[in-house]
């Protein structure tokens, strides 16, 4: 199908895309890599009466190594994530978790602002954002402002933002020395949105986990973390017993959906099978024995 | 509905043209340039028959607006080769039988043209995964893995 009218603005800068959001009083839509928004028009989902174009704002494309942090810009592409050696050093479950977003001409497209913003419950980088403590940072008509990713995804295509308020770039902190992770996704084809992901960290010193993070997507209305699996883990060392008691604990975390992919049964099941194997990988990169 | 003058160079022709902010660059190239290689399928990003490459990065045309593209550069599928004069994709997908009724084939050859840029495509599992965003109801893409294959160690 054919999208609906709209009118077009081109924002030349954060503060210029604000005040087009403002003027328009909740009627505008932003236009990143559009790689969910124009189908939902193609679909007439939406009808929004103005799209703000934010592609020609410069200095929204970065991948920033801090010191304690990895800073990236809301217009950064898939693609560069994928690709960028930064992320592959200091974020590789990040980078591994890139390859499975649709296809190639999706990513060249997709931002990692748009992704967050769109907020789809089977998909990967919001779950990385709250394996990893993302911090997204929002210009909003007052000013600028901060919110936690634990904090922003409400439910499912429904996250923390004002329709006058844009994401401007993410900060993902950087793991501890000893960090091991692990990213698993089933799809029913390659690039298709996640029947189920797990993506996990475990920090291993002295042969023990001393942090273990645990995140799920495609099982429930947000992405979640798995906090009572977390907190078993921790102290131990990771042995079969250890791993089938925290798989459990994992299945016992989400409420997934049946959908024509696959039933609530099968993704309950999946998203355990998928834990295991994601946590059996972090525990060996991390130098668990 | 306001419109917009936009230019953009297709295939290495520039073109001035003004259009309304919803259309999209799949009916941009084919229905106001008269540029029907390149195919419209689902229009919704999941066939990708209306793979083009703008700025060198292939894209779904169907889910980018022409108005966006002012000043940028496309290139379809008749920017490959002519039929006297395939290029060397195109001919491997001649000389592995990578089509039957051919409505995938644009965005496959785009897809394929990008996607030899910018991977190593050394496993047949790689060519099938970066090929998995193109459907083809004919081939079974048996013979099209044959071609980007042939492609990829002629690169």
């Amino acid at each position: 199908m054919k999208p609906p009218a709209f009118e077009y603005v081109v924002a030349d800068s954060v503060e210029a895309a604000v005040a087009a959001l403002v003027a328009a009083s909740g009627e505008a839509k932003i236009l990143a890599g559009g790689q969910s928004l124009v189908p939902m028009l193609n679909f007439r989902l939406l009808r929004p009466a103005i799209l703000v174009d934010i592609n020609r704002i410069p200095g929204l494309i970065f991948i920033e190594e801090r010191e304690t942090d990895i800073r990236i810009g809301a217009l950064t592409r898939h693609h560069q994530l994928e690709t960028s050696p930064v992320i592959a050093k200091s974020l590789p479950a990040l980078g591994a978790a890139m390859a499975h977003v649709a296809h190639l001409a999706i990513r060249n497209r997709g931002t990692i602002g748009g992704s967050l913003s769109h907020g789809d419950p089977a998909a990967e980088l919001p779950m990385l954002a709250l394996l990893l403590d993302a911090t997204l940072t929002i210009a909003a008509p007052s000013g600028t402002r901060t919110v936690a990713a634990k904090n922003f995804f409400l439910g499912a295509l429904s996250v923390d933002l004002g329709a006058d308020e844009l994401v401007t770039d993410v900060a993902f902190s950087k793991l501890p020395a000893g960090t091991g992770w692990g990213f698993e996704e089933v799809a029913r084809r390659h690039g298709d949105f996640a029947l189920a992901a797990v993506a996990t960290t475990l920090t291993v010193s002295d042969g023990r986990i001393s942090e273990a993070r645990i995140a799920m997507t495609g099982v429930d209305e947000t992405p979640k973390r798995a906090g009572d699996a977390e907190a078993m883990l921790v102290g131990q060392a990771l042995d079969p017993r250890l791993l089938e008691r925290a798989i459990g604990a994992v299945r016992g975390a989400v409420t997934p959906n049946t959908d024509l992919h696959a039933s609530a049964d099968y993704r309950r099941h999946l998203v355990g099978v998928l834990a295991g194997r994601a946590l059996a990988a972090a525990w060996q990169r991390g130098g668990g024995t | 509905m306001s419109t917009h003058a936009i230019r953009v160079t297709v295939n290495g022709t520039v073109y001035e043209r003004t259009v309304e902010p919803r259309l999209l660059l799949a009916d941009f190239l084919r229905n106001t340039l008269g540029l029907t290689g390149t195919h419209v399928g689902c229009e919704h990003g999941v066939c990708g028959a209306c793979t083009v490459l703008v700025d060198g990065d292939s894209v779904r045309a169907c889910l980018l607006f022409a108005v966006q593209l002012d000043g940028s550069k496309v290139e379809t599928v008749e920017g490959l080769g002519t039929p006297a004069r395939l290029n060397p994709l195109q001919e491997a997908f001649r000389e592995h039988h990578a089509l039957q009724c051919g409505f995938c084939t644009p965005g496959m050859l785009m897809t394929a043209t990008d996607l030899l840029r910018k991977y190593p495509l050394a496993s047949d599992d790689e060519i099938r995964a970066g090929l998995s965003g193109n459907l083809c109801r004919c081939t079974g893409y048996e013979h099209i893995v044959n071609a980007v294959r042939a492609a990829r160690d002629a690169r």
